[in-house]
Parts: structure tokens; sequence; C-alpha cells
């Protein structure tokens, strides 16, 4: 999802880069009013695993495979704030030591990849953590987090490339959101596993922050970035409305033969309800019912996971 | 030169190129004749500078594939696919040509929050030692069980991530008391 050179046009490119710099010290002041000196080396030995995880390969079918992302992951394991710097480094050394995301586009990677996931799986985990007890609310959380910081780190890429002109938003957002709800799968998957992994040995490591819920500002910060994020990328969304159904009917087909179908098929395929005129209406709706699956799907994992005499 | 001016010179270059429109062919030229002269000064090996550039070729066609279905598309999707190599390229050249420490010592001159620095410090010492704690576990593990031809299940390869967490905690621990004995803060 790393967004290379070339693809941002300048008002993107700069837009994006100023979000990202100020999210990241907002993150880096939380992180320092709140983290003990005993976890700053911590936070480099994360971002050192996010990479070292990377590496470990999971087989899909067909002789594929797949690795973590990790944003959510890091965001349960040393909290949010934290999570935004040890995100924020990898990027930063991925696109200087690997040349893997722009350097023009490296605001915008921020945005999606160090600020999106990791905030709004955070966001989605404390939201989704209370409807099982104990361990199996934190790995139903985690699982579903996982997926939902992919999907929305996918619309923010997304709505940066529409911005840019590259590519119409009819086009990209099908096509990356199509994509990603099933990557997320897989990523939400690992998370829950690993979280599981951990828990059950130091469960004092997983998801208990201080610097969690007590303060409001923090949820203030995240809402606001959040919806500043989701604001830009549903803006061209919005502008295309009067074109109405056949445009993105169009289009959504030509990505879905071009894209989806050879992958999966997918119960929603094509993104929309029939019978259902409005397509952005369509469009939530088919949103809404796959997050609501993936819900079930995670809250199945965390019961096979963490059988109910482990519960407390 | 100091890493200071070659990473100003690099960032110029690539967001000169990134934002210039796809028609400036001339200009693209130019910068593919400049860096080749670089690498031939610095004496990168081509081959090396190649595999790095097949790396994460990759995710640039796969982006710029997006641009394909539309009018004229053809012409974009190249455009952009030059545009971005070119800038990939630059940014290896800087990768090879520089040692990732004098970067992060540019960074700490420049007055980034000290949080990041150190972060991206340790980042860059410790991206090795956990690989290759990765790669021991796995070793480990292969010559402890059979190796099905389906590969191992979803479970077992969490567990090893986990265990890589959990081992990166107890890493970072030791850490922070080698930095406290040594007169850290």
């Amino acid at each position: 999802m790393h967004i290379p050179d070339g693809f941002l046009d300048a008002k993107t490119a700069a837009g994006a880069g100023a979000l990202a710099l100020v999210g990241l010290s907002l993150a880096l002041r939380q992180a320092r009013l709140h983290l003990p000196p005993r976890r700053v080396p911590l936070m480099g030995l994360t971002a050192a695993f996010v990479f070292a995880g990377q590496m470990v390969n999971f087989p899909v079918a067909g002789g594929t495979s797949g690795h973590l992302l990790g944003a959510t992951l890091t965001a349960v394991l040393v909290g949010p704030s934290a999570a935004v710097v040890v995100l924020a480094a990898v990027l930063i050394v991925q696109c200087f030591l690997f040349a893997d995301g722009g350097v023009t586009a490296l605001g915008a990677n921020l945005v999606n990849l160090a600020l999106v996931a990791p905030l709004g799986g955070y966001g989605v985990f404390r939201a989704v953590r209370p409807l099982a007890a104990g361990r199996r609310g934190t790995v139903l959380a985690a699982g579903f987090a996982g997926w939902c910081s992919t999907v929305l780190a996918a619309v923010a890429c997304a709505g940066h490339l529409a911005l840019s002109g590259i590519v119409p938003w009819s086009t990209v957002f099908p096509a990356m959101a199509g994509i990603h709800m099933l990557i997320g799968l897989g990523e939400g998957a690992i998370t829950a596993l690993v979280v599981a992994a951990i828990s059950r040995s130091r469960p004092e490591l997983v998801g208990g922050h201080p610097e969690g819920p007590a303060r409001w500002t923090d949820f203030a910060t995240l809402g606001l970035i959040v919806a500043t994020v989701l604001a830009l990328s549903l803006a061209p969304f919005a502008s295309s409305w009067p074109d109405g159904l056949e445009r993105v009917a169009t289009a959504l087909g030509f990505a879905g033969h071009a894209v989806e179908r050879p992958l999966l098929d997918p119960p929603l395929a094509d993104y929309r309800i029939p019978g259902i005129v409005s397509a952005p209406l369509a469009t939530v709706l088919a949103g809404t019912s796959g997050a609501l699956l993936v819900l079930g799907l995670a809250w199945l994992l965390a019961r096979a996971l963490v059988p109910n005499r482990d519960e407390r | 030169m100091s890493a200071e001016v070659r990473l100003a010179a690099a960032v110029a270059l690539v967001v000169v190129t990134a934002l210039l429109p796809l028609t400036a062919t001339w200009y693209f030229a130019a910068v593919a004749a400049l860096l080749g002269l670089t690498t031939l000064l610095a004496r990168v090996p081509v081959r090396t500078l190649f595999r790095r550039l097949l790396l994460v070729e990759p995710f640039a066609i796969g982006t710029a594939m997006l641009a394909w279905w539309q009018p004229d598309g053809g012409r974009i999707f190249l455009g952009l696919l030059v545009k971005s190599t070119l800038c990939v390229a630059t940014m290896v050249l800087l990768a090879v040509t520089t040692p990732f420490t004098a970067l992060v010592d540019v960074l700490r001159r420049a007055r980034v929050p000290p949080l990041l620095v150190t972060t991206l410090a340790l980042l860059d010492r410790y991206r090795f030692v956990l690989a290759d704690e990765a790669l021991r576990m796995r070793r480990a593990r292969a010559s402890r069980s059979f190796d099905t031809r389906r590969g191992l299940s979803w479970a077992t390869l969490a567990s090893v991530v986990a265990v890589l967490f959990l081992r990166s905690t107890e890493r970072a621990e030791r850490i922070y008391a080698a930095m406290c004995a040594r007169g850290w803060r």
C-alpha cells in the first residue's frame, strides 16, 4: 500500500505532508509525556520487530503468501501514540533505505499507514473489546480492528490517489477497498492469533496502556485525524454524486472484472446490492454488511482461540 | 561530500522529478543520464542497483496499473512508471552510498525530536538482529518438526511472531539497562 514517487500531485503531497507532520508531532508529544524512559528502547525494538515480523510468510491458497502489516498489532501492544512513532520510523526507513514508498509520497504514506491504520485500529479495538469478557474480548477486538485498520488505510490511500487526479475515485475506491477487504481478513486473523498467543504467556503486555481511555484529548485527536482523512477521501466521492449509478456502475463492473474476480468471489461482488438505486448508499450498505460479517468471523475465531475455562 | 548535501540533493531531485508533468521527456532523460553518471563515479555495482530496483518495481507497476483504465491510460502508465523508476533509482543510490547512521545524524543535527531519532537509530541497529532471531527460530522449528507440503498452520506461524515480540521486549529491557549503565539521559 506504499505509494511510490510520481503518483501524487503537489497539493496532495503537501497537504498530506502537513497532516503527517502535525499528527506525528502530536504523537511524539503524547509519547514523551506518557512513556517512562524504560520504554524508549522498546519503541526501537518494536519497530525492528515489525520489520522482522513481516518476514514471516503466511501461506494463502494457490501458492501465494501474505505477511503481517502490523499497525493494529503495534497499537495494541505498545499503545496508540507510541505505535504512531514506531510505524513512522518503519516507513521512514523503508523510504530512505529500501526506496519502498516515495519521498514526496512519504507524507501520504505516513498518514495512511502510521496515523489512520494504527489510530483507527486502536479506536476500533477499544470500542469492540467490551463485547466479550476477558481475553476473548481482547482477541475478538484485535482481529476485527486488524481488518478495519487495513480497509481504512486502503480507503485513505485511494483518496490520496484520487485527489491527485491520477486515477478516478470511481476506479480506485472499489479496487483498493475490495482488495483490502480480502487482505484485511488475513491481517485480522494474524493479528488475532498473535495477540492470543502473547496474551496467553504475558497478558499484561496486551492493551493495558495508562495513556488509553483516561484522556479525552487522545480521543479528540484520534477522531479529528480519522475524520479529516475520511473527509479528504470522501470529498471526490461526494463530488461524483450527481453522476449517479451509471458511471460508478460501469467503473465498478470494470474494476470488479479486472481485479476482484480472479482472487475470490466475494458475496457482495461488484460492491453493490441489486435493487438499491443509489450507488453511494449501496456502497455504504455493502461496507457495513461486510464489516458485520467480519465481526462475526472474528467472534468465531476468538471463541475457538479462547475456550470458556480460560476466560477469567 | 557530506551526508547533509547528499540527502538534500537526492530529496530535491526526487521532489522535482515527481512533481513535473509527464510530458517533460527531455528532463527525465537528463535525470537518467545524471543518475547513470553518478553510478559510474560512485562505483556502485550496476547489478546491486538493478536488484534493488527490481525489489520495489512490482509495487510501482501495481499502482500504475490503476491508471490504465482511463482514456489515454497506456501513456499515463508508462509516464508514471518512468517517473517512479527514476525516483527509486535516486533513493537507492543515496542508500548504497550513504550509511543510515549518517542520515540519522543529519536528522539529529536538524533538531528532529530525540524520541524519533532514537527509535530510528535502534530500528536500524536491531533490524538484522531480530531478522536473524526469526531465522534461527525458523531453523530450530524446521529441525524439530516435519515440514508438510502445505506449509505450516497459521497458529504455529503466529506463535513464532508472538515469541519474536516477547524476545524483542526482553532485549529492549537489557538494552535499557545497558544504556543507563553507559550514562544515557
